[in-house]
């Protein structure tokens, strides 16, 4: 009502408070700060990165217009390979980990018991503490001569000469793996524990009188009811983990012999290692049409499962 | 939920609870007993005789002292602090003002900008970070806190807006409207009503931005050089790896200390913390 009254007097000068009555206007003013900073700092970069991807600088020189030339050179580079490879792989079995394992802490924690609050404070912490500092704890760990993991395997009798974690391609990407479920786990756990708990214990009561088992009521009641959450959470965690750097940076550096990179530690270590920005900006934008993807099928997934 | 015998629930749900808490939590216990561990214990091979890795019968502070006479440890934790805040302090300014216009007003494009924001949420910092780090110079902020200040935003503020969206659009807007009626213009209606019943939700974005700056690394990598400018996984990662040497009992001194004051900020406000987290998937 008061809006109709102020646009209506719109072709008379008005006071700038007064304007922002409007709400065109104050939604334009609110948002202002956010698109100036995000305009600067994601869309600005993103074009540059284009064209640095489309040239062929490198730190200190500008360098001209090559085309795709970077895009062909990096398709042909057996190392990048082996990093969109390593990179698939990663983020698939680490999804599938943390969701399983993810889920089954959640139903863990979905019971009243004493010390709930505590221990539910106590699981978020991998997922708390910055993640370089705590990949730090996991490589004294897995340190090839002072392992204390080599040493609880060697006492149990499992092994009787030390595990090189970081020094075999294999087992490095297995450690990386390790690693990253268990900084995920409690990501999935507590927000699929909120989505638990929005569920009906009496629909689990009524699946109970009509006689189905603890499984069938999981697998019937529980979790399409927790698919959309489910989604959201897969969608943020695939695309973190596709993207990821703190980990592979830390453990391995990509090593051994450049086994273990994704696609960010390469884009560093071409890009800012050896100065060879053009082509660290190819690399890091070979992940967009990759994370497009990911993104446009989930959501078109998660839409069709809220609207079912 | 509980059915049948006690050693059923044993089985299914203590023991397995127990492995998880024991799990996720021993890497940090091993980040405490290293610090405290002399060098002396802490470079015994694995299979050495009488070796007893989970404990130490002679704590020491050389580590901790070490870190705090030898490396700039305070200034790092100093930058990080302060990096964090004024990021946070922005990313809060304006993720509440833009989630409160995406979610409470009606204008063209709504919509289309509400997408737009959740597509930026979803732009990983290391699409960009090669460019950045050419603008970053350009603009002449390479080696200043300003080239972290003014970037974290870009990934904190997209975060702040979706979660602010999700609480404001929880508010009535009858709400609203009775302070419109009482004459309230636009402007005073949204800071004096709304914003202070939207408290806990800038208490949740603000806790989990601050806990996010802490966390990020790659941005204050590639745009630090000098070691008095850096942040602390920064400032850990560069300064206490000598080439090959990894000096960790500093290192694990470093990352204790460094998880302190996230770990504080979360320890006050956990519930904040976990309502954000479970907020911030809300579709």
């Amino acid at each position: 009502m008061a809006v109709t009254a102020v646009s209506g007097s719109a072709a008379r000068p008005i006071p700038r408070l007064r304007r922002l009555e409007d709400e065109r206007w104050l939604a334009m003013a609110l948002l202002a700060p956010t698109a100036i900073l995000l305009g600067l700092f994601i869309a600005y970069p993103f074009f540059e990165g284009v064209l640095l991807s489309l040239s062929s600088a490198r730190v200190g020189d500008p360098g001209h217009f090559v085309g795709l030339k970077n895009f062909h050179k990096i398709w042909d580079d057996s190392i990048f390979r082996t990093t969109v490879w390593n990179t698939f792989w990663y983020t698939g079995v680490t999804t599938v980990f943390k969701l399983a394992l993810g889920l089954w802490l959640a139903i863990l924690l979905n019971r009243h018991f004493r010390g709930k609050a505590i221990i539910r404070a106590f699981i978020l912490l991998p997922f708390i503490i910055p993640t370089v500092l705590s990949t730090f704890a996991w490589k004294w760990m897995f340190d090839p001569t002072f392992s204390v993991i080599n040493w609880t395997l060697f006492q149990l009798g499992f092994i009787t000469q030390r595990i090189n974690w970081l020094g075999d391609p294999d087992l490095a990407m297995t450690s990386i793996i390790v690693i990253n479920i268990w900084r995920g786990v409690p990501f999935f756990a507590i927000t699929l524990l909120a989505g638990l708990q929005t569920i009906s214990p009496e629909l689990h009561e009524a699946a109970a009188i009509d006689g189905a088992r603890p499984w069938a009521r999981f697998w019937h009641v529980t979790w399409p009811l927790l698919m959309p959450v489910t989604l959201v959470v897969v969608l943020f965690s695939v695309i973190q983990t596709f993207a990821d750097f703190q980990l592979v940076y830390v453990m391995t550096g990509g090593g051994p012999a450049n086994a273990t990179h994704l696609f960010a530690t390469y884009a560093y270590q071409l890009g800012i290692g050896t100065g060879l920005l053009s082509e660290g900006a190819a690399i890091s934008l070979a992940m967009f049409p990759f994370l497009f993807i990911i993104v446009v099928v989930q959501l078109l997934y998660i839409r069709r499962v809220e609207t079912r | 939920m509980i059915e049948g015998a006690l050693w059923r629930r044993w089985v299914f749900y203590n023991i397995p609870l127990i492995l998880f808490v024991f799990v996720l939590l021993f890497p940090f216990y091993w980040m405490i007993v290293t610090t405290f561990r002399p060098d002396g214990e802490l470079y015994l091979p694995w299979n050495a005789p009488n070796y007893m890795p989970f404990w130490t019968n002679n704590p020491t502070l050389e580590h901790v002292l070490y870190l705090f006479e030898e490396t700039s440890f305070s200034r790092w934790m100093f930058n990080t602090m302060l990096i964090a805040l004024v990021s946070t302090v922005i990313s809060l300014f304006c993720g509440v003002l833009a989630g409160y216009a995406l979610a409470r007003l009606n204008f063209p494009y709504a919509g289309g900008l509400g997408t737009a924001i959740f597509i930026t949420y979803l732009v990983p910092q290391t699409l960009l970070f090669i460019p950045l780090a050419e603008i970053i110079r350009n603009f002449q902020l390479g080696d200043t806190p300003w080239s972290l200040i003014l970037t974290y935003p870009t990934f904190l503020i997209p975060f702040c807006t979706w979660l602010m969206m999700g609480y404001f659009k929880a508010i009535p807007k009858e709400l609203e409207e009775c302070a419109r009626i009482d004459g309230a213009s636009r402007w005073k209606a949204m800071v004096y009503i709304i914003i202070p019943v939207a408290v806990p939700g800038i208490l949740s974005s603000g806790i989990i931005a601050f806990t996010l700056s802490w966390n990020e690394f790659i941005y204050a990598l590639v745009f630090l050089s000098s070691p008095d400018q850096k942040t602390v996984p920064v400032g850990v990662t560069s300064e206490l790896i000598r080439g090959d040497v990894f000096f960790w009992g500093p290192l694990m001194a470093g990352a204790l200390l460094g998880s302190i004051p996230v770990a504080i900020v979360y320890s006050f406000f956990v519930e904040h913390y976990v309502s954000g987290l479970t907020g911030s998937v809300k579709g």
